[in-house]
């Protein structure tokens, strides 16, 4: 199958803005000024003023702007469009009533630091939500303030740090271990060294399942300070020992912290807190749908338990005599993680959501999203192989050995499922499974889409016995084909210039 | 569904938990609403919002500037909003250009040679900056003025304090408002970097070329923070006055300050400590038929890749407000963003000229402003600001009792493009 790429076609081939600038034109206008106006170099003196006269911005009009932005955004995939299958990342349905509210003109109009005593609205919006993801995890001090999964993790192993640095003084010098598994995402380990900790990796068994013989080892070793798990874990399997785990790094002394990153496994069927976990972020922009945005903005709540609530970063929202105000003397807390309260816009989102869903809803999405992920393993697993038995919680994970066979690798299965109008799955997440895919479905899509998706990788498998160079080459039906990364790192051009291309190209 | 998979129930699903996680209740959470409850819902809690209603001259790091309506018109576009990080570059070529957009605007803007896709906001990136400079000059200390944002300070010591960096302090100029020349001769051989905040908190603008002198004359980075990013129209950029590291707060380019996030971090520095730079990068790259394109590079520096050696541990940032920022600074252009500077700096001077000339009152430094300023008024400004606000209607400014010792009768004031001549003669007449 060959297409022929047209070449010449504005909405494929729109410029970048610098290179549409034309000298005089404007997109903008300002009201005239109504003050008298003082003279330039008392307003400002010379020595302090540019004199490039911000040459190479650009300049372009409004439609300009609007046919930039809008031919550019043709060239995403969005979850809009359809599935978009991105394991760990929780790719559902960003309600467009969530986005309706969160530009009432009394939360974007508002200041954070107008007086608590005017900002009522804004500090009970947060208290509910705090209250609402108390009872959802099960564990009740509750901080809104992390920006994302992997701030909301910082700010975890930051208050596992400073329980232990209380509670043992200069003895805590000696429990500087972070455990965590060879499954983790990459911001485990990253996040843990702010805190100060050494990271020891636990093995996962050949199941799936962390390595209980090797974790009793790591502990007897000494020294733990904590644990950092996700449950359901990267693979999608329900740690069964959980207690077990829980009650091995208690013993040894340590805490345990939960990545919840995959909570939308969970909502409403298990809570953290009574697993034995200690403190856990969630991620508003996954489990609550708040909108990814092309990478952010997030949200990472973290929730822990009533003794380790005094740690929870500055300020929080209390509840006082009917108010609501801002907590600052708290002596024992990790400090401010993020000027001000967090991504508040996302906060609303996330409570509309809650909101919608309910009580029955919140637990309805998340038996769909299981069931979802659990519809395409049973009809994936002949044609992939399926590394593990046990059952799949919201997202399954497959690998390519079947297809490797013929030259087929992961990256080229994930490629070509872009010509069959799905986003790829995550690939090579996480890292103890060769070649994986991480297919997460979630609740946002119905049995339709679920037998279109199947039927596009049953047909990949099949081509790849057939004609794996079809495969290997794809995708076939997007504006660029695949790019040069290697040579795009080697000398990297991360800006525009007037000459960058002869650059970019020479590299 | 649950029969051509074998299951019986709902409840079969989870029976890889244990029976004794289970949730056995419902959630104690709301019934299900309809939307037009939630609407109600939200609407009623924005309503306890009195301070959004006021006419205000809050600045403080989050400002109240205006947006083109293309800004938030477009950043609702599908395409952009529901779309993940762009791991996968034939289908996310959008969100690519428009960071590669975003990094060159932000390397013009502060006069830098690289720029990264956004951090959190502008206090987590300057938390940032002081980490690189750890690595960089593999120096301890960091010298940090006092008139950097507050909040930002607490920020950083939070970051810093489990590793071997020890941040100090620099006192300020009682007279002039700036960084205390004093304070200055800290800075030694063990000095990673010096951290100066311009305008600083105080509204002031820093003589940046002497402070990087003396910064780079020890072996040390200078770290120059911006809050306030539309002074960026007026001002000389720090990479012009010798900056290595520049963190700003974008909010001031079309981002609504909803109580103090979303917002978006600029993180900006020379092209030698690029692979010292925390973030992703958007960067050129072809395919096999010549095609240009986008796509994330340098990632041996990131987590993903390189686990607890990474350059920092984020993942997310900001994207959808870095395209916000993005579409405001090419909306408002090379004209636009120097015009909007000047009407901000031309108000506040009017503002500022107009307080000072009430009996008792007057504006606390003499250094240069852009478009904050401190006033010092004849009597505790937590009683003045208290007053102004529940019989006016108007949020005068933010009381420097809370952040700085012996300052009670001092208040921050902020005054941009979208206050009006009316609105500052009426803080002038309530305040006398």
């Amino acid at each position: 199958m060959s297409i022929t790429k047209v070449t010449q076609h504005p909405t494929q081939n729109e410029a970048l803005i610098f290179e549409r600038s034309q000298t005089g034109r404007v997109g903008y206008r300002l009201p005239q000024l109504d003050v008298e106006e003082t003279p330039a170099d008392d307003l400002m003196p010379a020595e302090f003023r540019r004199t490039d006269d911000l040459e190479g911005v650009p300049e372009v009009s409004e439609v300009d702007v609007i046919r930039h932005f809008t031919r550019m955004s043709t060239w995403n995939f969005s979850i809009d469009l359809g599935m978009y299958p991105l394991g760990s990342c929780t790719m559902k349905y960003n309600s467009r009533l969530n986005e309706k509210v969160a530009r009432i003109a009394g939360f974007l109009n508002h200041h954070p630091l107008a007086p608590e005593d005017e900002s009522q609205g804004g500090l009970e919006l947060m208290y509910r939500l705090q209250e609402d993801l108390a009872e959802i995890t099960g564990l009740p001090g509750v901080t809104l303030q992390p920006a994302a999964g992997a701030h909301g993790e910082m700010t975890g192993v930051m208050i596992i740090r400073a329980v232990l640095d209380k509670r043992e003084g200069e003895a805590s010098k000696q429990r500087r271990v972070m455990l965590v598994p060879d499954s983790a995402h990459g911001t485990n380990p990253a996040s843990a060294k702010l805190a100060g900790f050494t990271v020891k990796t636990i093995r996962s068994t050949p199941d799936g399942f962390t390595d209980m013989d090797h974790l009793y080892e790591l502990c007897g070793e000494g020294g733990i300070a904590g644990l950092m798990l996700t449950n359901p874990s990267t693979v999608g399997i329900f740690e069964k020992n959980i207690r077990e785990i829980c009650d091995a790094i208690h013993d040894a002394g340590g805490l345990v912290y939960m990545d919840g990153a995959n909570m939308n496994a969970l909502v409403g069927v298990a809570r953290p807190g009574d697993m034995g976990v200690d403190v856990i972020h969630l991620n508003l922009h996954k489990t609550f749908s708040t909108p990814h945005g092309g990478g952010g903005p997030g949200c990472g709540p973290c929730c822990c338990t009533v003794e380790l609530e005094p740690f929870l970063p500055t300020p929080k929202v209390v509840r006082e005599n009917g108010g609501y105000r801002l907590e600052y003397d708290r002596p024992d807390s990790i400090g401010r993680v993020k000027a001000f309260f967090g991504n508040f816009g996302m906060m609303v989102r996330a409570l509309a959501y809650i909101q919608t869903h309910g009580d029955t809803g919140l637990r309805e999405a998340t038996e769909a999203a299981v069931l979802n992920a659990r519809y395409i393993a049973h009809y994936l697993e002949k044609d992939f192989e399926k590394p593990f038995e046990a059952d799949t919680m919201h997202e399954v994970i497959l690998s390519h050995k079947k297809q490797a066979r013929k030259g087929v690798h992961t990256l080229d299965i994930g490629k070509r499922l872009i010509d069959y109008g799905f986003h790829p799955m995550t690939v090579y997440f996480p890292l103890i499974v060769d070649g994986a895919m991480l297919i997460e479905p979630t609740e946002s899509v119905g049995r339709q889409e679920l037998d279109a998706f199947v039927d596009a990788m049953k047909s990949i498998a099949k081509e790849t016995v057939e004609d794996p160079d079809l495969v290997i080459n794809a995708p076939h039906t997007t504006r660029i084909g695949r790019l040069d990364e290697a040579t795009a790192a080697r000398k990297p051009v991360l800006r525009w210039s007037p000459d960058m291309e002869s650059t970019a190209k020479s590299a | 569904m649950l029969g051509a998979i074998g299951l019986a129930s709902a409840d079969e699903l989870f029976r890889s938990i244990p029976e004794d996680v289970l949730l056995a209740r419902k959630l104690e959470v709301t019934r299900p609403l309809a939307e037009n409850e939630v609407i109600t819902s939200m609407e009623t809690f924005a309503a306890k919002n009195e301070a959004a209603v006021k006419t205000s001259f809050l600045g403080g790091g989050v400002y109240s500037h205006f947006s083109p309506t293309v800004v938030d018109h477009l950043i609702q576009r599908s395409e952009f909003f529901t779309s993940y990080t762009p791991y996968q570059p034939e289908v996310t070529q959008g969100t690519l250009q428009y960071i590669f957009e975003f990094q060159t605007l932000v390397c013009q803007l502060t006069g830098m040679e690289v720029a990264n896709a956004s951090m959190y906001d502008g206090s987590t990136a300057m938390a940032e900056a002081f980490l690189m400079a750890h690595r960089v000059t593999r120096r301890d200390k960091v010298l940090v003025a006092e008139t950097v944002h507050p909040e930002y300070l607490e920020v950083a010591e939070t970051y810093t304090q489990h590793g071997e960096m020890q941040l100090e302090t620099i006192g300020f100029d009682h007279e002039t408002g700036c960084v205390a020349t004093e304070g200055l001769a800290k800075i030694d051989k063990d000095t990673a970097a010096l951290v100066i905040q311009s305008p600083n908190f105080f509204g002031c603008v820093e003589r940046l070329n002497d402070l990087a002198d003396m910064a780079h004359e020890a072996g040390a980075l200078l770290i120059v923070v911006v809050t306030e990013a539309v002074s960026f129209g007026m001002l000389k950029s720090p990479g012009e006055c010798g900056a290595d590291i520049v963190v700003a707060e974008g909010q001031s380019f079309g981002v609504p300050m909803s109580f103090g996030g979303p917002h978006v971090g600029m993180f900006a520095c020379r092209q030698k400590y690029v692979r010292q730079m925390p973030g992703r990068l958007a960067g050129v790259a072809y395919d096999k038929d010549g095609n240009r394109g986008f796509v994330l590079t340098l990632a041996t520096r990131e987590q993903h890749i390189r686990r607890d050696k990474a350059t920092s541990n984020i993942c997310t940032n900001q994207g959808l407000i870095a395209l916000a920022a993005t579409i405001y600074m090419e909306t408002m252009g090379r004209r636009g963003l120097q015009e909007v500077a000047y009407h901000n700096a031309q108000k506040a001077a009017y503002a500022a000229k107009r307080i000072a000339e009430l009996d008792g009152f007057s504006i606390a430094f003499s250094a240069p402003f852009f478009n904050e300023f401190v006033v010092t008024a004849p009597s505790p400004a937590k009683d003045i600001l208290r007053r102004l606000s529940s019989e006016k209607d108007i949020l005068g400014g933010i009381a420097l009792s809370g952040y700085y010792k012996g300052r009670e009768n001092d208040f921050l004031v902020c005054v941009t493009e979208t206050n009006t001549r009316e609105q500052i003669d009426k803080l002038v007449a309530a305040l006398g």
